[in-house]
């Protein structure tokens, strides 16, 4: 029996998600990690993972594309997403990151991020 | 009917610049004589800086003339000011714009120190307007803040990793470590590039808009370094790529004597399209203005005949043959027309319907016309003038809202 992903991180910068990795693991989450927004999508639906932790400025399609993607795909739109921006969204982008279910503004604080994260997944299996 | 032309008033920002070119020589070199900046010259030379007596001395000196001569347009420059500074007033203000003549002869300091005071107001307007286009809408300003970002986010989340998270192991600590030299390196170097592209803001050329920055590079003869902002050089690069298919169409060699030829002999003897001709016929003309235009009347390009006053910025006058040109797409028209100075040109403008990129698309159309100063005599000139806000003609057919010359 496989073991279901927890997260999906998708972020494009290696040392973030070195350290996202790194912190949520150790809380005991399962987690695998996707560095741009072309394949997202398709990512998201092999891994079926109970949270997306989706940065928005990502190479080949943004995380606000892939966010109004998701939201569009019926097997996939309930997954809950973590949006990780930059403070002060421009108008477009504000009310494209409606859709997700948090949002988080760069840069975080790491108990910030794991207080949300416990917050939308519980505690780990 | 014989018509006498009225006394040609040119400005002494157009003097200058005319005497200069006749010259032969660069903005850049006539400033430096002077001992003033490119930018500065630039602004005198477009009438949107007053001279000073001292700057004027200088100038008289770079050319080998007399303050006298230039001092000479100084009047119709100051009036000219004057006027523009009186179409930026708020409603609520009243201007006598009748007296403003007898103002500036009789209190010429005051005069001058309205128009200072506007020009400071119109250049803080536009660097405003500048600045704030270049900060929400730059991809490299919001390419840099996201790299800056981004390092901040990893330094902050490694760190406290390093100091808060008990017994890490040496090769996770290694790795962080190297993390956070790597990002802090990135810090640098994004913070400097920051630094660097902020301090551009600080050149003079961000005080004028894209399209008057453009003309004047063009009537500067291109200097190389001549461009600051990005959407100037868009439009050079898109005025260059029309002159390049134009010299395609109609080499320099099939040019060569054509300088002051009949546009429509010139273009019916070759079976060439005729806005082709007027724009080749222009490139070999210094005299003569061109102007072009798209179907909603949005100027594309201009450039003003010799002896006329540089184009201002606002809506172009509606009595322009290019607008009449619009109109009846395909069909020449030839008009003498009259500026609000007096000096005369022959003007020749066309238009013609671009081909659609697709049968559900709106057809566009665009309009050309070459303009020459002449002598007139004999004919009726259709009166034009600048933006209507600044017109002084009473009872014009074109005008579209009152001059505040006429309250």
């Amino acid at each position: 029996m496989t073991t279901r992903t927890d997260i999906l991180l998708i972020e494009d910068e290696p040392n973030i998600a070195e350290a996202i990795r790194f912190i949520l693991s150790r809380d005991g989450w399962r987690l695998e990690h996707w560095p741009e927004g072309g394949a997202a999508l398709e990512r998201i639906g092999a891994f079926r993972p109970r949270l997306v932790i989706l940065d928005v400025m990502l190479p080949a399609r943004s995380g606000i594309e892939v966010l109004a993607a998701l939201r569009e795909d019926a097997a996939l739109s309930s997954t809950p997403v973590l949006l990780l921006t930059a403070r002060g969204l421009t108008e477009g982008q504000g009310a494209a990151s409606d859709k997700a279910d948090r949002v988080l503004a760069k840069p975080f604080d790491n108990a910030e991020l794991r207080r949300i994260v416990a917050e939308m997944l519980g505690t780990p299996e | 009917m014989s018509q006498q032309p009225a006394p040609s008033r040119i400005s002494a920002g157009v003097r200058i610049r005319d005497l200069r070119l006749s010259q032969g020589r660069a903005q850049a070199e006539l400033a430096r004589a002077a001992g003033i900046s490119p930018a500065y010259l630039n602004l005198i030379e477009h009438d949107r800086r007053s001279l000073t007596p001292a700057v004027r001395a200088r100038l008289a000196e770079a050319l080998g003339t007399t303050g006298e001569e230039l001092e000479a347009g100084r009047e119709e420059s100051l009036l000219a000011a004057l006027r523009v500074a009186a179409a930026a007033a708020q409603d609520q203000i009243v201007v006598e714009a009748e007296r403003m003549a007898e103002f500036a002869t009789r209190m010429p300091g005051w005069a001058g120190l309205v128009v200072a005071l506007s020009q400071h107001a119109d250049a803080l307007e536009r660097r405003l307007a500048g600045l704030s286009d270049r900060m929400t809408r730059n991809p490299y300003l919001l390419d840099t803040l996201h790299e800056v970002l981004s390092a901040v986010t990893s330094l902050r989340s490694t760190a406290s990793i390093l100091v808060q998270e008990p017994e890490i192991a040496a090769d996770w600590r290694d790795r962080f470590h190297g993390n956070l030299d790597q990002d802090s390196r990135r810090l640098s170097v994004t913070a400097q590039a920051l630094v660097a592209y902020l301090e551009s803001f600080e050149q003079d050329a961000a005080l004028l808009p894209p399209q008057e920055e453009f003309e004047a590079w063009i009537a500067d003869g291109r200097p190389q370094e001549g461009l600051a902002t990005d959407a100037a050089k868009d439009l050079a690069q898109q005025w260059s790529a029309i002159e390049s298919a134009d010299r395609a169409a109609l080499p320099d060699g099939a040019m060569a004597g054509a300088a002051g030829a009949d546009p429509l002999w010139f273009a019916a003897a070759r079976d060439l399209p005729l806005d082709l001709v007027l724009r080749r016929l222009a490139a070999v003309e210094p005299e003569s203005g061109l102007m072009i235009c798209d179907g909603a009347g949005g100027v594309i390009f201009r450039r003003p005949a010799r002896g006329m006053a540089a184009f201002r910025a606002g809506d172009p006058c509606a009595m322009l043959p290019i607008f009449e040109a619009l109109a009846q797409p395909g069909t020449p028209v030839q008009r003498l027309i009259e500026t609000e100075a007096g000096q005369h040109l022959s003007a020749l403008a066309v238009a013609r319907r671009l081909p659609a990129p697709s049968i559900a698309a709106p057809v566009l159309s665009r309009a050309v016309m070459l303009l020459r100063p002449v002598t007139a005599e004999g004919e009726t000139a259709v009166p034009v003038g600048p933006t209507c806000r600044i017109c002084p003609r009473s009872d014009c057919a074109g005008r579209r809202v009152a001059s505040i010359l006429q309250r």
